[in-house]
């Protein structure tokens, strides 16, 4: 599983950071090294951009998982932090989240959190799960009509299939005509005559917090 | 009051509907008078519901229009802008306002449309919908509560039939039926050879199946159909037949070929109507049945 990221505009970041002369930033080893959107490399990069708009960077770092627990230990490790008047955070929003709590300082978003996905080969990534709450993988063949389905349908395919692709874009499958292959593949193509009924989308209603046991 | 349209699907008449595309924005002129040159023209009148996600006045608003002008409306619902509370209530506005017939549809893609940021909201599918209609009109609404009063449509929904690959959308047909379809209108056919052979399977089921007749106004516009509307196949001798006619002609060769398609699934009884769509030329669905001899 991975976070996927986008850097968000130059412009945005600059907006975003108008009223801060000294800016910390921090990046992620994990997801955001990987879709090279706050890794090593990105975040000198960024540092360089801001110190041309005449900003002072007074420190900067790459913590190896930005969710996790260590976020705490990592971001006291910061040289400079102290001197920043904000924390610009090159990870995901999971990242940005967790930084936001060990930090009293204002924190702004570097990235655009579009997904959790998977890479197909290098430099692509699709989402294969919208955490619904309620899975129907088993009888879909294992593609999930409400990630890979651009409608979320859960009855089968829309009129706007066409050889196999979705009618929002040509160069995307389309989802129902992928589950329909596999399920006859597999020989469970009674599954595709299931009505499934109104989906449940209060499962966890939100904010979703929940207790495990 | 029941629908006056599933008397004449039950009739065994070979029935005719066609459809409004209401205006975007307030002037109804031009709608109105559509309506008014149709309503007694054919069976039953569409009006659709924001069709390919373009912002327009809503299809309640046309159904009721042709309401007041004495017609028989079909309330095209797609799940695309609404939620199934607004979509319930909707069902209960338009039943009370004397709508009887319903068409249930998914509804296009939000990014093909005129707002391409907005949420799409597909709550409810097709089949969820027609199930949500059988729901009421035995008293109760999605939420299991009782209703105060309910409701009764003729309810239709929609195949197409030309779709590739072609099972899992036959898969979907048979759903629509068990969910309670009555009617079916067709995504546009052309290869009537083809068409016979859906018509085969569709006998099994008992719901009434009216052909879409999309008016083909030339050979460029057909041409491009075929080529980026999902579904649609204008096989190439009409085409030619399109291309041959001679300089501001075509249009009136579209007639001639949508009145020939009529006539011809009306002799041969290959359904039981036809379902004419004439896409911002709604005036010259006279001139198709003419032509069609009805
Ligand atoms: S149905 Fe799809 S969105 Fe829901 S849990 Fe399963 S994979 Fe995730
Ligand atoms: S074409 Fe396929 S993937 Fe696209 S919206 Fe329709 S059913 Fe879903």
């Amino acid at each position: 599983m991975k976070s996927i990221t986008k850097q968000k505009p130059f412009d945005e970041v600059k907006q975003q950071l108008d009223r801060f002369d000294r800016v910390c930033i921090v990046g992620c080893g994990t997801c955001a090294t990987m879709t090279k959107t706050g890794g090593r490399e990105e975040v000198l990069n960024m540092k360089e951009h801001l110190q041309e708009l005449g900003k002072l960077v007074t420190g900067w770092t790459v913590i190896p998982t930005a969710c996790d627990e260590m976020t705490e230990g990592a971001l006291n490790l910061i040289q400079g932090i102290q001197n920043a008047n904000c924390i610009l955070v090159m990870a995901c929003a999971l990242g940005v989240h967790k930084v936001n709590l060990y930090i009293d300082k204002p924190v702004i978003p570097a990235l655009d959190t579009l997904f959790i996905g998977v890479e197909d080969s290098p430099g692509y990534f699709h989402e294969v799960c919208a955490q619904c709450g309620q899975c129907v993988l088993g009888e879909t063949a294992g593609i999930c009509p409400l990630t890979a389905c651009h409608k979320g349908l859960l009855n089968g395919p829309c009129g706007g299939t066409n050889n196999g692709k979705c009618e929002v874009d040509k160069e995307k499958d389309c989802a129902w005509t992928l589950i329909y292959q596999r399920l006859k593949e597999q020989g469970r193509l009674d599954l595709m005559h299931k009505y499934h009924p109104p989906k449940n989308y209060q499962v966890v209603p939100r904010p979703r917090v929940i207790k495990l046991v | 009051m029941i629908s006056k349209f599933r008397q004449v699907l039950n009739s065994g008449k070979f029935v005719v509907t066609s459809e409004i595309g209401p205006p975007k924005g307030t002037n109804i002129e031009k709608m109105l008078h559509h309506i008014d040159l149709l309503k007694d023209k054919v069976d039953a009148l569409n009006v659709t519901d924001h069709q390919s996600s373009v912002m327009r006045f809503p299809s309640i608003g046309g159904c009721l229009a042709i309401k007041e002008q004495g017609g028989e409306p079909i309330l095209q619902m797609t799940c695309r802008d609404r939620n199934r509370l607004a979509l319930q209530a909707e069902l209960l506005l338009a039943y009370t306002r004397g709508i009887r017939n319903v068409l249930c549809l998914t509804g296009d893609a939000i990014p093909v449309g005129d707002h391409k940021e907005a949420k799409g909201v597909f709550d409810l599918d097709s089949v969820q919908l027609l199930r949500a209609i059988r729901q009421m009109e035995a008293g109760k609404d999605l939420g299991g509560n009782e209703l105060d009063g309910t409701i009764e449509f003729c309810a239709g929904a929609i195949v197409t039939p030309e779709a590739r690959p072609i099972e899992p959308q036959l898969i979907k047909f048979e759903k629509k039926v068990e969910a309670g379809a009555e009617f079916f209108q067709t995504q546009a056919v052309y290869d009537l050879d083809n068409f016979a052979k859906f018509m085969q399977y569709a006998r099994q089921f008992s719901v009434k199946i009216l052909a879409g007749i999309v008016l083909l106004s030339s050979a460029s516009m057909a041409k491009y159909m075929t080529e980026n509307v999902p579904g649609i196949f204008v096989p190439k001798y009409l085409i030619d037949e399109l291309a041959s006619a001679p300089r501001g002609e075509a249009l009136n060769k579209g007639k001639e070929i949508a009145g020939r398609m009529v006539a011809t699934l009306k002799k041969e009884s290959i359904c039981d109507g036809v379902h004419i769509m004439a896409i911002r030329r709604e005036e010259v669905v006279p001139d198709i049945l003419a032509i069609a001899g009805l």
